[in-house]
């Protein structure tokens, strides 16, 4: 494999310096899905009011996220605040915030719909068999919207884990630009060295979110 | 913020809106295409093709399309394959679309009871007939609001192509910013084109799923 100048990789401390890439998207995505998880379960719930105010607030937020891609919102909250509040947001802390804002609202419609998708009989039987509001929540409809919510749930760790490869474009050094930065350090000696570092950051992305996906089927098939 | 300035950017992010609208429905066209062939590979259980399709699908939804993108426009020529900027685009797109319709449409042709492929054959249709006139027009009306989620997905996505030096609406506002220091109006022109652009898409596409949705059949 010498051709293909595999050695790159292993040349220095490159490849644990891909490693480190790869741990700040990781610490990027799992810190945002935490702040999601916790905010949309707020969001999911009020979204489930009849209030028309919180209403059409959420369903603005929402629409917000939908139609505008997650660059335009790192560019917004990372060139736009700097500018429009002169305060200098790490990069870091702005892709934190970005995916926080953008999860919270994938989470809370995740929540919303699994909230409704628990059929009026089930309240109604519980209250039959002599339940309190507590515990009908507790034992009844709780488990079955775990149940919904969880594979889906984990399935956007993965998409927040994919979408953090965006970071690079307001300059933080993750995984795909330390790669970048590999090449260009190595384009005298290695000039064939993109095909082997993208090829392996490739390869790091899939093996951090394969096992993820593959946990949410399973979950997914063994619930439903 | 100056309002002269932003209509003297006009034409700019206009030609970026043109090219980022023919790159994103040539990938997305060519994306469908591809599901739809990967979905009928699964569906009808093709042997080899089937082993290849389910690869094919866990790569690409594993990874991020920027990293795609910059294995198809750095990576490749390297081998000996050279591929202009906009073919890669193109190319990129369709390939990631690919995998996440191919999914869509597997969904909808599962959820298509068997019972329907019987009662066509019983009646006489050859495979091909049943399937197109019976099994797809099933299978793409339930398969309607996530196929609708999808496109505007993908034309989210488009936004990475600035990395592979492509000049869309990303890569001339971070231009324009780097040039002339004018932030706010470049932000404020990029948040208006992305709405020009997948706004029409999003409610065109809440239009067809409420119209859809009352399509079923059988039961």
């Amino acid at each position: 494999m010498r051709d293909l100048g595999i050695d790159i990789l292993f040349k220095g401390v490159n490849f644990q310096r891909l490693l480190e890439g790869l741990w700040v998207s990781m610490r990027i995505s799992l810190i945002s899905v935490a702040i999601s998880i916790v905010l949309g379960l707020l969001i999911g719930a009020l979204m489930t009011l009849k209030n028309p105010v919180i209403k059409v607030i959420t369903r603005i937020y929402l629409e917000i996220v939908r139609i505008m891609p997650q660059l335009v919102l790192l560019f917004i909250v990372f060139f736009g605040t700097t500018r429009v509040l002169g305060i200098n947001i790490d990069a870091e802390y702005a892709s934190i915030i970005v995916f926080s804002f953008w999860g919270t609202a994938e989470m809370g419609d995740l929540v919303r719909s699994a909230l409704i998708s628990i059929p009026r009989h089930q309240y109604e039987s519980a209250a039959a068999l002599g339940m309190n509001r507590l515990q009908t929540f507790q034992k009844i409809i709780l488990p079955q919207t775990l149940r919904r919510l969880i594979p889906n749930s984990i399935n956007l760790i993965t998409r927040m884990i994919k979408t953090t490869s965006l970071v690079m474009m307001i300059g933080v050094v993750e995984v795909l630009k330390v790669g970048q930065q590999i090449i260009e350090a190595n384009r005298t000696t290695d000039p064939n060295g993109a095909f082997v570092v993208y090829g392996a950051v490739f390869v790091l992305y899939f093996i951090a979110c394969w096992p993820i996906s593959m946990l949410a089927r399973y979950l997914e098939k063994r619930w439903n | 913020m100056s309002i002269d300035t932003m209509i003297s950017y006009l034409p700019l992010y206009w030609k970026a809106l043109i090219l980022t609208l023919r790159i994103g429905w040539m990938g997305i066209v060519l994306g469908i295409a591809l599901g739809l062939v990967v979905a009928l590979i699964q569906h009808f259980k093709i042997p080899v093709l089937r082993q290849i399709a389910v690869v094919y699908i866990e790569l690409i939804r594993n990874t991020p399309l920027l990293v795609q993108l910059f294995f198809l426009y750095y990576a490749l020529p390297r081998l000996g394959l050279k591929i202009d900027a906009e073919a890669c685009g193109v190319l990129g797109l369709s390939l990631h679309g690919g995998a996440y319709m191919a999914e869509v449409f597997r969904s909808g042709l599962d959820g298509v009871p068997a019972i329907q492929a019987q009662s066509a054959l019983a009646l006489g249709m050859t495979r091909g007939q049943a399937i197109r006139k019976v099994i797809l027009p099933q299978a793409i009306s339930t398969s309607v609001p996530a196929f609708v989620a999808n496109i505007i997905f993908l034309l989210k996505e488009t936004s990475v192509f600035s990395a592979i030096s492509l000049m869309d609406l990303m890569f001339t506002a971070k231009d324009l910013i780097g040039l002339y220091y004018t932030t706010i109006e470049c932000l404020v022109l990029l948040v208006i084109f992305y709405l020009l652009m997948l706004l029409p898409v999003s409610i065109i596409g809440s239009i067809v799923e409420r119209k859809v949705r009352y399509a079923g059949f059988g039961d």
